[in-house]
Order: structure tokens, then sequence, then C-alpha cells
């Protein structure tokens, strides 16, 4: 099945960006004729990978062969020479040109007069026929759907004679029949040699159509198997770093397990909330005090899940009642005024005000929510600043120091600051322990179990499940856009979660009661 | 004397300062300033008068800017603004009426407050870019200036209008304590109230604003009214000035020069952390250069190729890359010292 020669090998491959090490010593292969999944968490180093092979990114460490010939890109150019193609997320087309020319560009053909449009259209529609595609090729690329622009994107790598061909997460914004048409396409490719190296979050489409997947972890390579050869609870437990056998969880000390969902009264009611064609309407209750962990791969939908019970993204079905009564979270604001603060898991463009002070950007959604009319007076103002700082420990000591100086870890402290400062009564936290120091993740883990027992409700979000495992009362497993299954955490193994993940709520069902779907 | 060169407003007001030396040595008496009857005159006094203007739109603009957005619409303001005030006037019969002038400058003001309302609108309900939503006005104002006055530049003859651009009180021109007015009232507005805080939050990261529930929409409805409303209050003082209408010259490229005093004073084009403090001082080299290009005796066809130098000087010089290049000539910045200018404050 497989032709000897790898048509790209890389070997020890390694990448830095700064002082950061974001891929270290990877060794990496395809060959032709194969279609070849790339797999792995949030910050495992795919993206860093396909930039390294695409020559966007130099390396500074290991070797890249192409058809067996050592290369040292210094630019995209150079790897399109060599005929890898790639078909990025957001596509890189131009919706305003024609199917021809955006499929022919940068590679018009040219008569006595310039461009030879009949030529350049035969071309195009060559290219569109070899994908079985039936498209106007003068028609205007935006006029098609989402899925046609991804085939006359691969159309487009075709026609530059592509050997090896990346797509990025190609299947995050098509429906199920248009993920078949492009599988049929990637088949009918391999039939005829290219090398595909399919990149997806959706461990089932991983399994339907690739031949070979190499997984990722943290920066380095945790292995690369024949699909048929490995289980799905081992891609996950290898994806995720879990080993397969549970380890002891003694994150919170105490407290957490008296205050169960049992004692607890539920307060928050989701009924059916959900959004055609990405989260299934689901049903979720939350209780006074109580910690739910939301478990799940990335891109299954988690951070989907909590945004529509935080305000920030709306919902098309369902509804959601605070204190028996129906509420409407049109946005963040509108959320927050009903005691519901999320946070998000990208800092960067979701969370800071980087060029505010750690004073200002604690004081924020306070201020905001008081309108800008009342401003808070000064006392008050530093004495919150204060006891925040304080109480959360944020280094520099310093009020006015400017957030984006400041590391991850304390970043992520002065966000929580800013969402306690309105003392919430449910905090949704989207991978609050991603990307930070170890030492400033216990302070975290252990602030989360102290806000519970105190009466505040926490919903978050955690690629780990130790930490799930470890500070959850409950745990809502999240799987292609579903919420599988909210169990109950006594005693739940991280087995029994990473089987969940890998084959769904029916998979391993017995061990564990799955009391909770009220 | 580090930590001074390192002050955001350092340039600008070095520019400021050079301005007047040339002017000083060129002509010894920019500088001095004559008592007649109880009034001030020269130069100086001058520049304050004629700044006005520039200063209320530059305000409106450095708010506007703040936002991310843009107001290219104040010129086609300040033309509407004195044409609805002036055919009030001329029309009314009684030009010297106090009831009939404060009438005509209400309306005028009153229609300006409604069009950046409607700049704003389009900005942050139906979310066109800012600077295709302002050029909408910006092309159309003159042309409903025009149907305003008629096509014709319509003239008064009123002593209580004409005070507005020439009055003297207290021995100070009357269009200066109307730019002190627009720049504390602006000062307290940003300062005072946390209105200037969530403004700047929303200027540098929108989605995580509206994370925090701010509520971005109003605050950017209000920047765009502001800024018409005082673009007609300018138009107010253009008109007294001419004790005319003039449609198609009122206030005509002010949009570029308020934009330029805006960056020279120190805020980006980017957005976010602004400084009215800046714009003033950015508003005075500008008036300043305008009167210095005269006084050299320079043709008025060239004063655009001099403000152009004068602003990319400045903006080389508050840039991060000139500035390091520049220190990196002196002796290595301790490390202490960087920190302290960390905190430099945007107060305005």
């Amino acid at each position: 099945m497989f032709a000897d020669e790898p048509v790209v090998q890389m070997q020890g491959v390694s990448v830095d960006f700064g002082g950061v090490r974001a891929l270290d010593s990877v060794s990496f292969r395809m060959f032709p004729g194969e279609i070849h999944s790339l797999i792995g968490e949030n910050g495992a180093g795919k993206s860093t990978l396909i930039k390294a092979l695409t020559g966007v990114q130099s390396i500074s460490a290991g070797t890249i062969r192409v058809r067996g010939e050592q290369t040292a890109f210094t630019s995209p150019a150079d790897a399109q020479r060599l005929g890898i193609q790639t078909v990025y997320q957001e596509m890189d087309l131009l919706p305003n040109l024609s199917v021809a020319e955006n499929i022919m560009l940068g590679r018009e053909r040219h008569g006595r007069f310039g461009i030879n449009w009949k030529l350049m259209e035969a071309d195009a529609e060559r290219a569109l026929d070899e994908l079985g595609l039936d498209l106007d090729p003068r028609s205007a690329l935006g006029t098609h759907s989402l899925a046609e622009q991804q085939l006359v994107a691969i159309a487009r790598a075709l026609a530059a004679r592509a050997k090896i061909l990346i797509l990025d997460e190609p299947t995050s914004s098509l429906d199920q029949n248009e993920v078949s048409e492009l599988f049929r396409v990637l088949h009918s490719l391999r039939e005829s040699g290219v090398a595909v190296l399919f990149i997806s979050h959706f461990l089932d489409q991983v399994y339907e159509v690739s031949d070979r997947l190499t997984i990722l972890r943290d920066g380095r390579s945790v292995g690369e198997f024949l699909t048929s050869d490995i289980l799905r609870i081992d891609v996950v437990s290898r994806m995720t770093g879990t080993r397969t056998r549970g380890l002891p969880s003694p994150l919170v000390a105490d407290g957490g397990a008296e205050l169960s969902a049992g004692a607890a009264r539920p307060f928050f009611r989701a009924h059916h909330v959900g959004v055609n064609g990405a989260i299934a309407p689901f049903d979720l209750q939350v209780g006074e005090g109580e910690v739910i962990g939301i478990a799940g791969l990335l891109g299954s939908g988690r951070s989907e899940l909590v945004r529509l019970l935080s305000g920030v993204e709306r919902s098309d079905s369902g509804e959601i009642e605070i204190d028996e009564k129906r509420v409407r979270l049109r946005s963040p604001a509108s959320a927050l005024s009903q005691g519901v603060a999320y946070s998000s898991d990208n800092r960067a463009v979701e969370g800071i005000i980087g060029d505010f002070s750690i004073a200002e950007n604690i004081l924020l959604a306070l201020q905001a929510e008081r309108g800008w009319l009342r401003r808070l007076p000064k006392q008050h103002r530093d004495e919150l600043v204060q006891s925040y700082m304080t109480a959360l420990d944020i280094r520099p000591a310093d009020p006015e120091a400017l957030v984006k100086t400041l590391s991850g870890g304390n970043q992520q402290k002065v966000l929580l600051a800013r969402w306690l400062a309105l003392a919430p009564r449910l905090l949704v936290l989207d991978e609050p322990t991603r990307g930070i120091d170890m030492a400033t993740k216990a302070e975290i883990q252990r602030l989360i179990a102290e806000l519970a027992a105190n009466g505040m409700s926490v919903i978050f979000i955690s690629a780990e499940f130790r930490e799930l495992v470890g500070l959850s009362d409950r745990i809502g497993v999240m799987r292609d856009g579903r919420l599988e299954v909210v169990l109950e955490n006594d005693d739940l193994s991280e087995d029994r979660l990473l089987a969940i993940i890998a084959y769904g709520s029916q998979a391993g069902a017995g061990d564990d009661a799955e009391s909770d779907e009220r | 004397m580090r930590t001074l060169t390192r002050h955001r407003l350092f340039w600008p007001i070095a520019a400021l300062v050079a301005l007047v030396v040339i002017n000083t040595l060129s002509r010894p008496s920019f500088l001095s300033v004559t008592v007649n009857d109880g009034e001030l005159y020269g130069s100086l006094i001058d520049i304050l008068r004629n700044s006005a203007p520039l200063m209320l739109v530059g305000i409106g603009m450095t708010l506007v800017i703040a936002t991310r957005g843009i107001d290219l619409s104040v010129g086609a303001i300040i033309a509407i603004s004195g044409a609805v005030a002036l055919s009030y006037i001329a029309n009314s019969g009684s030009p010297e009426s106090l009831v009939t002038v404060a009438t005509g400058i209400g309306l005028g003001i009153g229609v300006s407050l409604v069009l950046g309302l409607w700049n704003g609108f389009l900005v942050s309900v139906i979310g066109i870019q800012p600077i295709i939503a302002t050029l909408v006005l910006m092309l159309a104002g003159r042309g409903i200036a025009m149907l305003i006055t008629q096509g014709q530049i319509t003239t008064i003859t009123s002593g209580p209008y004409d005070f507005i651009a020439s009055g003297y009180v207290f021995g100070l021109p009357v269009p200066f304590y109307i730019s002190v007015v627009a720049v504390v009232a602006a000062a307290l507005l940003v300062r005072r109230t946390a209105f200037g805080v969530l403004l700047e939050a929303v200027g540098i990261n929108p989605a995580a604003s509206r994370l925090a529930g701010i509520k971005s929409r109003g605050i950017i409805w209000i920047v765009y009214g502001f800024s018409g409303l005082l673009a007609g209050a300018a138009g107010i003082i253009y008109s007294s000035n001419i004790s005319a209408a003039d449609a198609n010259n009122a206030g005509l490229n002010v949009e570029v020069d308020a934009i330029l005093a805006v960056v020279i004073g120190g805020t980006s084009l980017a957005g976010g952390k602004f400084m009215l403090s800046g714009t003033v001082i950015g508003v005075l080299i500008i008036q300043t250069l305008t009167a210095t290009v005269t006084f050299l005796g320079v043709p008025p066809a060239v004063t655009p190729l001099f403000k152009a130098i004068v602003v990319i000087v400045v903006c080389l010089l508050q840039s991060p890359k000139v500035r390091q290049l520049l220190t990196k000539r002196r002796k290595p910045t301790p490390r202490a010292e960087r920190t302290e200018t960390v905190k430099v404050s945007a107060a305005a």
C-alpha cells in the first residue's frame, strides 16, 4: 500500500520562538498515496510543525527531506516549488473573484495580449473535473457554499501540482454530507499518489479517513501509528498525557466533596439550549457552591457550551432559568448582571486589556456594571485592588504595572480578580490553568475549591483529567458538539472519562451511575 | 532629565517651543503682547484665538480616535453649523437681538449634534467602518450646507454674533475661553467619570471589553455625538469670524489638521490610550506653524509641505524605534529608570 520511500521525512526538527521551544526534536514522515493525520491538543505543536514543513517558520535544529532531497526552506515559495500545498482553516481565497481566478491565482495563463482567459478557465475546469466538481469556473467564489469553497481551495492546490497536500482543519465548518464529499475527494487523491496531511480535532473523522497518524504532545512526537493498529482510547490518552491507570488526585485536601450536588440547591437551569449544527440541545443544572468540570477534546464544543451559558454566544434554542425565572442572556453584560461571569481561555484577545494597569484591569468589569457615570470612589478602588492583589498574591505588587508585562499566571490572577470583584453567583472558567506555571496552577485550583466552599458555583473546562476529577462535584463530557453525559464525581476514574471521550457515553457504562441528566 | 525626555509630552512640547524660538528669532516682536483698551494683542494672542475651532474639533477627534475610529465629517459639520445659524439669523429680521443669535447658535449646534449622532449610529449600530460612515457626511455635508444657504454665501451684520469670534472678556479673546471650556469639559467628562477608562478599554481590546460587560455601543455613540457637537461649536466660531456662512470653504481640510494634532499629541491612530493634553499641544503646534509660515513669507501654497515636515519629525521622535536609536548612542539606561517611566499616566 505504501511506497518504500517517504515523500516527506522530518528528523529531529526543533523550532524555537524566542526562548520557548515549540517543537522539540520531532520526527515525522509521510508516504505518497497515504492520508496521514496529525493530532494533538492545543499547543501540542501541530501548527508549528506545519509551519516548519511549509517554510513559514525556519527550524533551529534537525533536517527536512522532501522526496529524498534535504531542503532548507527560507520561504513558503520554496516549499511550494517542491509540491507542498496547504489549505488553511480560514481559507485564504478571494470570494470576490471567480472560481477560475482563485484556482489559477499566481499561475495565470498568458497569451500575446495579457491573460488568456479561455485557457485559464479550461485549466481551472480540468482541475475541478479531477475532483468531480461541477462548478462554473466563471462564477464568483463567494456565491458557493463553504464546502465547495474548500474543494476549490483543494483544486487550487492540485492545479499547482501538489504532491503533498496539507489540510488544516478542513472539516470544522462543514456539515456531515459535505464532510463525506470531502473524504471522497481525499480518497481519490490518495489513489493518484498524493500524500495528504489531514489535521482535525474530530477523532471519528481521523479514523474514517486516515491510514496513518502521528500524535504530538507538548511539542514532542508521542508516536506514529497505523490507524488500524491503535485504539481510540490509546490515542486520547497519548494526546492528553493521561496514563491509562488512574492517578491519586489529592488536589483538594478537604472541602468539595461534602458540598456535593445532592445538597446544593440548583439555581441555574439550562433547558434544551443549543446551536444549530454546532451544539446539540442540552440540559444542565448548577447548584449553589457546586463545581462542574467540563471534559472533552479541543473542538468538541466544550468552549461553545460554556459560552452559551454565559451570554457570550447566543443559542438558537432552549432557555435558561435563574432562580426559577426565565432570563435571556443576550450579551456578556446581561449575563454579568444576572451574576454569571465568563473568563475566556484566550487571555490576550478576550481577557486582559494589555495597556491598562493591574488596578484598571481588576476594576474594569465592576466599573462597566456600574456604568460610566458612577465612577468607583478612589478609596473604594484602592481598597478593592489591594485586597485582591494580596489575596491572589499578584506579582509584581505594584497596582500600576501594565498587565501586558505580567507573566501568564499573574495575568490569569488579574482576570480572576476582575470577575471576583463582581461577586458572581456562577463563575465560568475556560481552561483557567492552561499555559501557566505549576505553582500558580495549584493556587488557582485551591481558589476554585475555596470559592465553591463559600457558596459560589463554578463551571470550568480543563484538558487535564486529574484536575477535573480532583476539583469537580460533577463532570460533563463534551463529544462532537454533544454534552454526552454529566456524571457524579464519586470515585469517577480518569479511565472512565477517557473512554467516554473516545467512544461516547455508551462505552463502559455500568461501572458508574449516570445519574445526572436532570 | 532622562525621565523628562521620556515623558509622552516631551517632544510635542519641545517642538512647540522650537517653533516659538524660530519665530522670535526671525521677528523679535513675535513674543510681545500689547495692551490696548484693556485688551491684549499680539501674535501669541492671535494663535490662541485662531486655534479655537481646531481645538474643539481636535478634542472630539481624540476621543473618536481612541475608540479606533475616525471622524472625517467634522469639516462638513462646521459648514452646516454655520449655514444653519446664519440662515436663521439672516432671515429673522432682528440680527442684533440676543435671543435671535442665541437661537441661531442653538440650532446650529443642535443640528451638528444630530449629525454626530447619525455618524455614531452608522458606526456603532449598523457597524459600518468609521472611515466610510463619516465619509458619507463629509461628502454630503457640504451639499446640505449649500442647500441651506441656497448656493449663496450668507452674510449677516450682527454685533452679538461677531462677539463670539472677535470679542474680548477680561482682556482675552472669547474663542480662547471657548477652547478652555471645551478642554475642561472634555477632561471632566473622561477623567472624573469612568467614561475615559471604558472608552480606552474598548479602543485597546474590544473583544475583552465586551466580555467584561462594557456596552461599547453606547460609548461609541456618545463619542461621535460629542465630536459632532464640538464641530458644530467650531462652525459657529468660524462663521462668526467672517460674519458669513461659506458652504464650500468653511472648515475645509480641518479633519486633516485635527487628525494631525491628535497624532502629534501622542494618541495612537490604532486607538486605546489617549491624551487630551497632547492634543491641546498638537493643535497649538499646528496653529503656530500656520502663523510661522505666514511670518516667514513662505507662499501659502507651500504651507502643507512645512506642516508635513513638522508632523513627520514629531511622529518620528515619538516612535519607540527612533527613540531607541537615539538613546542607544548615549549611555545604557539603568534598569530602575526604565521601569519608572512605564508609570507615566495619561491624565489629561
